[in-house]
């Protein structure tokens, strides 16, 4: 079955209006697959004949969980390793060499879903900060949904068993029922909240900002604001961690690009200032060196395998995304 | 790559070998304990094992033990598969000598993630 153009339209423009998300051509699809279930929780065939319903109710409620099942993120533990990996390897040696003293961190985890990612980054920062080291991460997400199971750190067994190294579960869940709770130590180090990324970003300053898989659902120009509000929400000399697919080249000059490991981390330049007024021993590893903020270039064709990064809220009901050769429709179109 | 699949339940062979194989791996399967350490004895050279806790003959615990006490096996990986899933097991099974622990039941991305963090999946095109 497939969505007609016009239910197609008339949800893409719900979500572009309430989220600011683009849905392109070629994402039916997903829309079919996100919306499949709350057809079906309403009695109707499909999602023609729910949306049809939908728009001549028009009722709140509806028009908020067409956007929340379009908008909600699926995500695992630590995902993709490297921007983890490069927390633990180059930002947090970084800054501890370009300041006196390290203390107080603040991270944002922009776009949180579940909660897997600011948990991750709690159980990293705890380990290469050492015991006592206080550092807070404020976590935000459109949904409330999801927000309320990631403030509850109770996760499903198929849920820790997406990327959690087995030493980490161990030492930071413990069985509760047929579900695993994460350690109060970790949840008190978060403080979860709704924001949309076209809003203010919430109170920094930031040393370190997490905005992974967001920013391929948003058109170049919307891009480029939301990239402009997250340097103002950074420290100068901090850092902004995007995911695999993504870059400010081409997109925003105002950032300079490092390259750790199998990726790359961004720091912000300002203007009239020296960009990286002093690198931080370890931090340029890579052979490649920083691309000058001042030239943008375009992104490298063929890129991303990365994963559609709006995902199952209960993991059975979507499908799950796919890691490797990506998904025909969808990863198209939104990245360029 | 090359991969010991080792369960006692053969549709569960079936079922790991077959992600294995999507990632790119040969695999190689044992019924019990005994018969993988019998495989490995005799010559088979692989890069991980993935293994069931409870099986008739010889248990996944003690395959990892034993597994362990050959400094010749040093550089095989050892991933408990299992539905043992007290936090006081898996706490045994990683003091044993496993390097990962996943939980059955399991989606076959989960085995991905799972190696990904070994090094054991091939990176991706960079980006």
């Amino acid at each position: 079955m497939s969505l007609t153009q016009d239910t197609f339209a008339f949800v893409a423009d719900v979500v572009r209006r309430r989220s600011a998300i683009q849905l392109e051509a070629g994402k039916e699809y997903l829309v079919e697959s996100r919306l499949l279930p709350l057809a079906r929780e309403g009695g109707h065939a499909g999602v023609d004949a729910y949306v049809r319903e939908v728009r001549s109710g028009r009722r709140e409620s509806d028009l908020a969980d067409i956007v929340e099942a379009l908008t909600t993120n699926e995500t695992s533990w630590f995902r993709d390793n490297t921007p983890f990996s490069a927390l633990r390897t180059h930002i947090v040696p970084g800054l501890r060499a370009e300041r006196a003293v390290l203390d107080g961190l603040k991270v944002w985890s922009a776009a949180c879903s579940t909660g897997q990612e600011p948990y991750s980054i709690a159980m990293t920062l705890t380990d290469v900060l050492g015991p006592g080291a206080r550092f807070s991460i404020t976590a935000t997400d459109l949904s409330e949904q999801v927000l309320a199971q990631a403030r509850s750190g109770r996760y499903s067994q198929l849920e820790v068993n997406r990327g959690l190294p087995a030493p980490m579960m161990v030492r930071w869940f413990q069985r509760n029922g047929h579900d695993w709770q994460i350690a109060d130590e970790l949840r008190r180090s978060i403080t979860f909240a709704k924001h949309n990324l076209l809003d203010l970003p919430p109170a920094g300053p930031f040393d370190i900002v997490f905005l992974r898989n967001v920013l391929i659902y948003f058109d170049l120009e919307t891009k480029r604001s939301i990239l402009g509000r997250v340097h103002r929400a950074l420290r100068p000399g901090g850092y902004l961690v995007l995911g695999a697919a993504e870059t400010t080249i081409g997109v925003d000059g105002d950032w300079e690009r490092v390259p750790v490991e199998r990726g790359s981390v961004y720091r912000p330049v300002h203007a009239g200032a020296v960009p990286s007024p002093r690198p931080a021993p370890g931090t340029l590893t890579g052979a490649t060196p920083a691309v000058p903020a001042a030239a943008p270039r375009v992104p490298v064709a063929g890129a991303p395998t990365s994963t559609w990064p709006v995902q199952p809220r209960p993991a059975a009901t979507l499908p799950t995304a796919p890691r490797r050769p990506a998904g025909p429709a969808f990863e198209q179109g939104v990245t360029r | 790559m090359r991969a010991l699949v080792i369960d006692d339940s053969r549709t569960m062979r079936r079922i790991v070998a077959g992600a294995l194989e999507n990632l790119g791996f040969s695999t190689v399967q044992a019924g019990d304990g005994q018969q993988a350490l019998d495989l490995l004895e005799s010559g088979e050279e692989v890069d991980l094992a993935c293994i069931d806790w409870n099986m008739p003959v010889m248990d996944g615990l003690t395959f990892v033990t034993k597994v362990r006490a050959n400094p010749a096996w040093r550089g095989i990986t050892l991933m408990m598969v299992t539905t043992e899933s007290e936090h006081g097991q898996i706490v045994r099974a990683l003091a044993a000598g496993a390097h990962e622990y996943l939980i059955k039941p399991f989606t076959t991305d989960a085995i991905r993630d799972k190696l990904d963090l070994l090094g054991l999946v091939p990176a991706e095109e960079p980006v």
